[in-house]
């Protein structure tokens, strides 16, 4: 844990993944570790360190959500995800970066900076929960928390070189969580191993009964299931997933990862998912509108960002004020999309369509799911591209995404697995599975990563 | 379909976000932008297909009529900006 | 040119629960501000609803009540608009699939029944309160109702006068309250309507442009508002106008409508189902359970009270008009041999004025329906007059004991033994030779004056009807 707190000091003046770091509280929770130990009542995660992604409360510490809006928010509350990993015995030093209110692939637009890839400082790690990712790739803690609406943890796993996990929607509470798209949101890990995600997400999961979306199914024991031996799986590998808009380099490593898993019994099977090409528009409907809603309660009144001139306007003009400056670009342009899709006169033909494209892709999926056990091909077109490279085009930006968030769409869990090289930067290989398959996930990632030493890369620097 | 100056006022009434008048070029045109990616959907035959509004296929769970919260009103208002007498306050509001 | 109004009313009615709709904040009324508004209450960072199932059983009862179809599947929805009482932006209500809908219910308006149809009731959160004194041209925020659990209850446009809209508003919050699924308090806000009105020459079939008077509180702000608002609107069309779509608001002060100006321009609410909430399922099971669970309707009761007791309509509607007040008669009923009309007269008329006297409900009555059993059966009985029964009546209300405790303390109880009659009549004809010369003459009308003299003689205890036959016997020989 000291080791931890002296990396972040070391790199982190740098990398900026860290928005806060909370140091008083770690080695309070260091001694009740120490403590727990000495009664020999520890328990696996007892005194392992993480961060937060700052978009989960964490009672009496600033929880910003990467926006000048919640600058000043002390949480009054912790996340049921805080509140378990706690109890778990994990010690939190600190909260992360992140893309505001998540949305972004880059994490650029963050009211705290950008935060830089370990692998290449010239280039993002990726995003929303690019704090976590980087963090984590440069073992500035061996794990952290993120959340993924579209890809923001498994985005930034593949450009970080890291293992990242997005369960199943509603495996883990979303309580505590700032929302962005509610139908989309779902709480994972970053880690090094998916013998380390499996431990958290151990600690994570299970029914929590202030999020009624939270799934009331019990918690599998994953950090034993993926010792099991791996069964002759039936990989579906979509043949739209290897289109022209991905990078060669990561193509070479995805396919070569797929013909590891071959080698411990895998039967590959080509498929098509017909409808994804239409994830990227159908999601930046949905995610949007949700956005557009979740985001009206940032209005100065109660909390966050109030401008120091709003209570010289009128009712109208106090909240555009509030708004208009607490909000950074992109989220003001999610905002506008959202409430634009639902108003009168362009909700069927933009929302409602956008619910049922959703339906079509959800479909694929589950046809798929009826010839194979899980789905794999590449987590992204590209690795890292280069800071500010794609800031200027939002829609550019937006197909970072575009094989992350058909599992958002349909709710599925998924996961980004380090595979090799592009370029001198790391590639991910994405696994998908059906509802509450993690344990298959986990299990077929813990086997690769026997396999191969992709995982254990260090960037140059780090070590 | 793309989205212009008006449209963008529009918005940002109903929206209640207020966008400098010389970044409301650059708005703009990033929506249309949007909008040209989001238009993609009309290209989907989506006859007959039902509207998927959430990813779980289940029902609501229901709580018991429990009061499980106390008043902790102090704690909440630390972070308001304004408050008097136990009330936030805003600019008067004309009914 | 002859004109007709059609009325449609919206009634937002709290319900009882304990809890708010989707937090576990208490409900109770009048608390300090803001001490009732928990994270979920005042929208905060990461928090999420949760249905609280009282309040969906609640809106299946009355849904039972009115005839509704229950939906098998009801869906939340997000209403979204800014407010400083609405605390994320949106309220949580329903759109598209409410819990309930396609009922009807049957009012009585001037003597004639008639059938108002109940487009849909649906759930939803009701919002905060804004306070505008003193706060230097600020307006202060309370959140403690924030989250309070609405039945938003939409009728069909069936009504055609300000007095129907009194009636079926009168029966829907009897309904209610009978149901137990709110307290109907006026005051407080918890039952509160919009009315939609229309006007269109008699005879037309197509609706007329309507406009919206918005949180009418009280029974007769709603008929004076609506009276109101169909003059203004005949007026408007024979001077040659057109009735514009929009709300208005009623100015009791000044008995008028006017239009809220900045309301006009429509709002856009982008509805749609709310990402938190999954859909409610209702299966039959559930809604048998419920409609087992439901008290006699007042309806039913009324007809029962008609056929049962023999009470007039009007007696029966009077006292079904509260199920407490129909559970004091029929408690009183039950506990003496007394005729139901006698208790009826006794329950609507001084039983009533003593509660109205003191501002009390029948809960609180002071004397009990027992106690008004007792006296009811000392009457029936003869034991004391009608008219002494009054006096004890009004000693129990004040406290100075029961009634036959009273009736013997005062030696109230009705001199019946004829010897003692006999001779206070005898002692009264003596005294008045005139009187009796006029009786023996033929003017019979004097037996009034003597009942009196001999009543007043009694301190009102005698007998009547035998100190009558004894006059007759005495006078007449
Ligand atoms: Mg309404
Ligand atoms: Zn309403």
């Amino acid at each position: 844990m000291k080791h931890c707190l002296e990396r972040i000091g070391r790199f982190d003046g740098a990398l900026n993944a860290f928005v806060s770091v909370t140091e008083d509280r770690a080695l309070a929770q260091a001694a009740e570790a120490d403590r727990r130990i000495a009664a020999g009542d520890a328990t696996t995660l007892t005194g392992v360190p993480i961060a937060h992604k700052d978009i989960f409360c964490t009672a009496g510490v600033r929880t910003s959500c990467g926006s000048r809006m919640l600058d000043n928010f002390i949480a009054p509350y912790d996340a049921t995800v805080v509140e378990r990993l706690d109890a778990a015995g994990a010690i939190m030093l600190g909260k992360t970066n992140m893309d505001e209110f998540a949305m972004g692939s880059s994490n650029e637009t963050s009211f705290y900076g950008a935060v830089l890839n370990p692998w290449d400082h010239d280039t993002v790690p990726g995003g929303s929960s690019g704090g976590s990712a980087a963090a984590v790739a440069a073992r500035l803690v061996p794990g952290a928390t993120g959340t993924d609406t579209g890809g923001s943890i498994r985005q930034p796993a593949a450009l970080s070189g890291i293992t990242g996990l997005k369960p199943t929607y509603g495996r883990v509470s979303r309580y505590g969580m700032i929302a962005f798209a509610s139908s989309l949101d779902q709480a994972g890990t970053l880690t090094r191993t998916a013998e380390d995600a499996a431990l958290l997400l151990e600690a994570m999961a299970g029914f929590d009964s202030r999020d009624s979306t939270s799934l009331d199914e019990p918690v599998p024991a994953y950090s034993q299931a993926i010792e099991e031996p791996l069964e002759a799986l039936t990989i579906g590998v979509p043949e739209n997933f290897f289109d022209e808009g991905l990078d060669a380099g990561n193509a070479a490593a995805v396919t070569a990862a797929l013909g590891e898993l071959q080698k411990h019994g895998a039967t590959l099977k080509r498929i098509r998912l017909d409808n994804v090409h239409l994830s990227v528009p159908a999601y930046y409907v949905v995610a949007p509108a949700e956005a557009s809603s979740n985001l009206s309660r940032f209005d100065g009144v109660r909390y966050g960002y109030r401008s120091p001139e709003a209570m010289n306007d009128d009712l109208n003009a106090f909240y555009k004020r509030n708004r208009g400056e607490g909000f950074g670009a992109e989220v003001r342009r999610r905002i506008l999309i959202g409430a634009w899709v639902l108003s009168t006169g362009y909700y069927d033909a933009y929302y409602l369509k956008a619910q049922k494209v959703r339906q079509l892709i959800s479909s694929d999926f589950a046809r798929a799911f009826d010839e194979v056990d899980i789905v794999a091909g590449p987590t992204t077109p590209t690795p890292a591209f280069g800071l500010g490279q794609k800031t200027g085009d939002p829609v550019q930006m937006y197909l970072n995404d575009i094989y992350t968030i058909g599992a958002n769409l349909a709710g599925l869990p998924a996961m980004s697995v380090p595979c090799g090289f592009s370029g001198g930067l790391p590639v991910g290989l994405q696994l998908i599975g059906p509802h509450l398959s993690e344990a298959r996930l986990l299990q077929t990632a813990h086997h690769f990563q026997r396999a191969t030493d992709w995982h254990a890369r260090v960037p140059p620097g780090y070590d | 379909m793309s989205l212009n100056t008006k449209d963008i006022d529009k918005l940002c009434e109903l929206a209640r976000l207020a966008i400098r008048a010389d970044e409301i070029a650059d708005v703009s045109a990033k929506l249309s932008d949007i909008v040209a990616l989001v238009d993609q959907l009309q290209s989907a035959d989506t006859a007959g297909v039902p509207p998927m509004a959430h990813p779980l296929d289940r029902s609501q769970r229901l709580r018991a009529d429990v009061v499980t919260e106390a008043d902790e009103r102090e704690l909440f208002q630390e972070n308001a900006a304004l408050v008097e007498r136990g009330l936030y306050l805003v600019p008067k509001v004309i009914d | 040119m002859k004109f007709e109004a059609v009325i449609g009313l919206e009634i937002h009615t709290q319900l009882a629960t304990e809890s708010k709709i989707f937090s576990g904040a208490a409900t109770r009324y009048g608390a300090e501000a803001n001490t009732q508004a928990c994270l979920v209450d005042l929208g905060y960072p990461g928090v999420l609803p949760v249905l609280n199932r009282e309040a969906v059983l609640m809106a299946i009862r009355f849904g039972l009540a009115t005839h509704c179809r229950i939906a098998e599947r009801s869906v939340f929805a997000r209403k979204n608009y800014f407010y400083p009482d609405l605390p994320k932006g949106y309220q949580i209500s329903q759109y598209e699939l409410p819990v309930v809908h396609g009922g009807y219910i049957d009012i009585l308006c001037e003597d004639a029944v008639k059938r108002i149809g109940i487009t849909r009731a649906h759930l939803e959160e009701d919002a905060g309160k804004s306070l505008h004194e003193d706060f230097q041209g600020m307006s202060g925020i309370d959140l403690n109702r924030a989250g309070t659990p609405l039945l938003e209850i939409v009728s069909e446009p069936d009504m055609r006068s300000a007095a129907e809209a009194g009636a079926y508003m009168r029966t829907i919050h009897t309904l209610v309250r009978y149901l137990g699924i709110s307290d109907g308090n006026m005051q407080e806000g918890s039952y509160r309507c919009d009315a939609n009105v229309s006007i269109r020459p008699r005879g037309a079939t197509e609706l007329g442009t309507r406009t919206e008077l918005k949180n009418l509180n009280s029974f007769r702000f709603v008929e004076k508002a609506i009276e109101i608002e169909i003059d203004r609107q005949i007026d408007v069309v024979q001077s040659g106008g057109t009735v514009v779509q929009e709300t208005r608001l009623y100015d009791s002060d000044r008995d008028e409508t006017r239009s809220m100006r900045g309301k006009e321009e429509a709002e856009d609410y982008r509805y749609f189902p709310d990402p938190d909430l999954l859909p409610v399922m209702i299966d039959s099971a559930l809604v048998e359970e419920q409609r087992a669970a439901l008290p006699e309707l007042p309806a039913e009761k009324r007809e029962r009270f008609m056929s049962e007791y023999g009470l007039s309509a009007y007696d029966a509607d009077i006292l079904t008009a509260s199920r407490a007040l129909a559970d004091y008669y029929e408690d009183c009923v039950g506990h003496s041999r007394a005729k139901p009309k006698l208790a009826a007269n006794w329950v609507i008329g001084d039983l009533t004025a003593a509660l109205n006297r003191a501002g009390l409900e029948i809960g609180e009555s002071r004397v009990g329906a027992a106690e008004l059993a007792t006296l009811l059966e000392r009457i029936d009985s003869g034991t004391i007059s009608g008219k002494i029964a009054k006096d004890v009546f009004e000693a129990v209300w004040n406290g100075e004991g029961g009634v036959d405790e009273i009736i013997e303390r005062r030696g109230l109880e009705q001199i019946s033994d004829s010897a003692s009659l006999e001779a206070l009549v005898d002692e009264v004809v003596a005294a008045n030779p005139a009187q009796v010369q006029q009786y023996r003459d033929g003017k019979t009308q004097v037996l009034g004056f003597f009942v009196g003299q001999v009543m007043k003689a009694s301190q009102g205890r005698a007998n009547p009807r035998q100190v009558n036959e004894i006059l007759r016997a005495k006078l007449g020989g």
